[in-house]
């Protein structure tokens, strides 16, 4: 396996691994982090996150679409700092289009079941990230980074 | 869970919390044989002791730094440096500390004793792994035994234990150390028997030397060997070494010294001795169910036995496995004072007469015949160096490592390299090269026509004249073993005129800082030790030395045989028309290809910028103070040294100190080969410049022209795009 597919195969790895990432926004340089339930397409192109449209992190989203997203693997362990793996995605989110919605709706319940209610609700947004890139961090401080096409 | 256990309440269900070799001294000792007095201290010792401190993350973090397939040998050193460093400052927290002191003090009070590794994972039935973990003689008086204990304790992460982690089951979180502290048995002779010889099953072998059993296993004196037949014991043969020294107990463990002349001539066993040694290890079969390697001693007619474990089979590993070489580097203390006056008073003064011989010979005067069998015997003499290189210099040059290791013992310092900085300012031949090539291009620089002059090959400056002529006799051979090619007089004033052109780094006085540490170190030692310390800080400075100046003693020798090929391969090519040309001998070719080997790396391109893929931040090994930013200059092939221009970061993979001259024209240095003792490092601290080794792939991730940033500190390489 050559470098590039293997970097891509541990982030897919992590990312199949995880449920939960953490969403940075921002609106006039006032940064702001929340926790978000997350789905990824078989090629990493696309993340998908579901939130209510009342919420700070949509308010952000509107105003600015550049958005990171990390997700880490970490088990609050010591062992944390030599095994625990992180990856930050890269790119801008945008609500999904209607012509895409059963597609992703459908994505997104696979790995969230449980969310059915919260996600096919009148208040509640699906987005979708387009990565630009990803960027994995693993040992501590070992960084690759990945360019989307 | 007990932290200490008497031998006798030590059965088959407290096994893993003893370790495999308590657990055997246990079973001879309920069987009656004579086993010195001893207490062991369990695993669970270890568990508390790493968990409270915290060291447990700090193992972790050291050995999952860097992936291992990554990590070359010098690298395992360096952790296993580290990591013994990190328990040398850890206190054994009070409760632990007080119940084991209570203990110690109880059973031994002021009595000498040893403090074993007894390794759950050492040992076992079929797997017995002899000499990876630490062992420690004649230690008297609490304090000074829990600090050998945790000692044992680290070497549970030796560099032997990490080359041999996967048939140790080796596990960060999972493995764990029990201690045997054993009254200290100083018998008049003792020895090692093996029940079954490892070379032919139908022997056994005894080996005996006077005094302490250590002098044997490390090999510093040579034992009397008895060769038996394992069923009957009967003594098939018997090997008399020259009797010259025995190692006894002293203040500072043990004294290697001169036999008494009335043993010279006395094996230390008699043929009684034998037999009763024989049965001994017989017994001890007969207990465990295998052939075993049993360690004794003999004290006033009593034997004893000081340790049993299953017969080694791991050393006997595939051809290509090197591990063995490595743990052979592992010299006493008296052997590295012997081999360092071999190698300063013999081994190189021949050298340098052999390379200095041919290059006095005028090889233009040789008929092709007699240039072809010249290139046969230069290829057979610069072989006979190069094995001379691996059997005696680097051995020599890794002495380093015992004193780095003894003087973190002695001084308990912060930062475990910091004897690296009392040895800085030992004078090397690659710092004289440097300073001679800086003082050409300084004249260089202050005068342009001179400059002009010198361009064209020109020279009416006598002294400038002489100087490069000197410059050409010291190095001009090494300038051509790394080029390849012959001595040429021209590609040096290249060099000269490059960086003539350019800022250099200058070689930074660090006397002061080395003459402190100095008189910190001989403060330590007591005035009847003085000498002692003496000895031991100039076999350092000398195997320091040799580290860097072997290699350019080596080239001269390679630079010789090159010399001889170009010589032929000239002839060969004024001869193409009558294709009278002759092949250059394989043997000459060989080392030509070796070279080549070593200096060359290949660009990958599956990692062009169009794949994608980059790398970030990678990490390697802090290996020079400082941090710094430039553009990145690869080096693919040794011709590309001449590219560097000053303020550039030097990426390669393995630089030699054939190689450095280009050092002081850089900003920084990134090296794929990794250690914080290897040239790069020794070099980049010398000019003061940031270092980072042991950055794996480093010459294939890193692209000329990449801005990159070198944080020596923390041993970090950060990238970003040119």
């Amino acid at each position: 396996m050559n470098e590039k597919d293997q970097l891509f195969e541990q982030i897919k790895n992590l990312l199949l691994s995880q449920k939960l990432a953490v969403l940075s926004t921002q609106n006039k340089a006032k940064p702001y982090a929340s926790l978000v339930a997350f789905a990824e397409t078989p090629d990493l192109t696309v993340l998908l996150f579901a939130t209510t449209r009342s919420t700070r992190k949509f308010a952000n989203l509107t105003a600015s679409p550049h958005v990171a997203l990390l997700v880490d693997s970490r088990t609050n362990d010591p062992a944390d700092f030599s095994d625990a793996v992180a990856v930050t995605a890269l790119g801008s989110a945008e609500e999904v289009k209607d012509s895409e919605r059963a597609g992703s709706i459908d994505l997104y319940l696979g790995k969230h079941p449980y969310l059915k209610k919260f996600v096919t609700s009148p208040t509640c947004a699906l987005l979708k990230i387009t990565v630009k890139k990803y960027i994995l961090v693993s040992r501590f401080q070992n960084v690759m980074e990945l360019k989307m096409p | 869970m007990p932290l200490i256990l008497s031998l006798d309440t030590i059965s088959e269900h407290n096994r893993d919390l003893v370790g495999n070799k308590a657990f055997a001294l246990s079973r001879m000792d309920v069987h009656g044989m004579h086993v010195p007095d001893a207490i062991c201290v369990s695993t669970q010792a270890y568990h508390r002791f790493t968990e409270v401190t915290g060291l447990r993350a700090h193992i972790l973090m050291e050995l999952k730094r860097k992936r291992f397939e990554d990590m070359r040998w010098e690298e395992l050193w360096d952790t296993a440096l580290r990591i013994r460093n990190h328990f040398l400052h850890a206190e054994i927290p009070r409760e632990i500390s007080a119940e084991m002191a209570d203990h110690l003090q109880a059973s031994f009070s002021e009595k000498p004793v040893c403090v074993r590794s007894s390794a759950p994972e050492e040992d076992a039935a079929g797997r017995s792994f002899a000499g990876l973990h630490e062992s420690f003689v004649n230690i008297t008086g609490v304090d000074s035994i829990l600090k050998h204990i945790k000692l044992v304790w680290a070497s549970l992460w030796s560099d032997a234990a990490l080359l041999y982690r996967q048939e140790l089951h080796l596990d960060a979180e999972q493995s764990s150390m029990a201690v045997i502290v054993q009254e200290m048995i100083s018998g008049e002779c003792s020895g090692v028997i093996f029940g079954s010889n490892p070379s032919n099953p139908s022997e056994a072998v005894i080996e005996s030397v006077y005094g302490l059993n250590q002098g044997l296993v490390d090999g510093t004196v040579e034992p009397d060997r008895w060769i038996l037949d394992r069923s009957t014991g009967t003594i098939r043969s018997r090997f008399s070494p020259e009797r010259k020294k025995i190692l006894a107990p002293s203040e500072s463990g043990a004294l290697l010294t001169a036999l008494p002349s009335k043993l010279k001539d006395m094996p230390p066993l008699d043929d009684k001795r034998v037999k009763e040694v024989f049965h001994l290890a017989k017994k001890a079969e007969g207990l465990f169910g295998m052939p075993q390697d049993v360690e004794w001693t003999i004290r006033e007619e009593t034997l004893y036995v000081l340790q049993s474990r299953a017969i080694t089979t791991l050393l006997n590993g595939q051809d290509d496995d090197t591990r063995p070489w490595y743990l052979s580097l592992r010299r006493s203390y008296e052997n590295l004072k012997e081999l360092s006056q071999r190698v300063e008073q013999k081994l190189i003064p021949s050298m340098l007469e052999n390379a200095e011989t041919m290059a006095e010979q005028d090889l233009s005067v040789l008929s092709d015949t007699a240039l072809h069998d010249e290139i046969r015997g230069r290829a057979e003499t610069a072989r006979k160096w190069i094995n001379t290189y691996r059997t005696d210099f680097i051995p020599l040059a890794h002495g380093i490592r015992l004193f780095g290791q003894m003087y973190n013992d002695i001084m308990n310092p912060s930062a475990p390299y910091e004897f690296m900085d009392l040895l800085a300012n030992t004078e090397m031949k690659s710092l004289d090269r440097n300073r001679m090539l800086r003082h050409m291009a300084e004249q260089a620089a202050s005068n342009p026509q001179f400059a002009a002059d010198l361009k064209k090959g020109i020279i009416h400056d006598k002294e400038f004249r002489a100087m490069l002529d000197d410059y050409l006799k010291k190095f001009g051979d090494i300038y051509s073993d790394i080029t390849h090619n012959t001595a040429d007089k021209q590609s040096i004033i290249q060099t000269v005129l490059g960086m003539a052109s350019q800022p250099l780094a200058e070689q930074k006085n660090r006397a002061h800082d080395s003459d402190q540490l100095e008189q910190g170190f001989f403060s330590h030692f007591t005035p009847d030790k003085r000498k002692f310390a003496e000895e031991l800080l100039t076999l350092a400075r000398t195997s320091y030395r040799l580290r860097d100046d072997d290699n350019i003693y080596l080239g001269k020798i390679k630079g010789q045989l090159f010399r001889a090929i170009e010589e032929m391969r000239a002839r060969n090519r004024k001869d193409v028309q009558n294709n009278s040309g002759q092949d250059v001998p394989a043997e000459a070719l060989e080392i030509l290809e070796e070279q080549k080997g070593l200096k060359k790396t290949e660009d990958q391109s599956g990692l062009s910028v169009a794949s994608g893929v980059q790398a970030r931040q990678i990490v390697g090994q802090p290996s020079g103070p400082g941090i710094s930013r430039g553009k990145a200059r690869v080096i693919h092939d040794a011709s590309d040294l001449h590219s560097l221009k000053a303020g550039e970061i030097l990426v390669c993979d393995a630089i030699d100190p054939s190689m450095t001259f280009v050092v002081p024209l850089s900003a920084g240095i990134v090296e794929r080969r990794g250690g914080m003792l290897i040239h790069g490092a020794i070099i980049a601290r010398e000019y003061g410049l940031p270092c980072v080794t042991g950055v794996p792939d480093a010459t294939q991730l890193i692209h000329t022209g990449d801005t990159v940033t070198v944080d020596g500190y923390l041993g970090l390489v950060i990238i970003d795009k040119g």
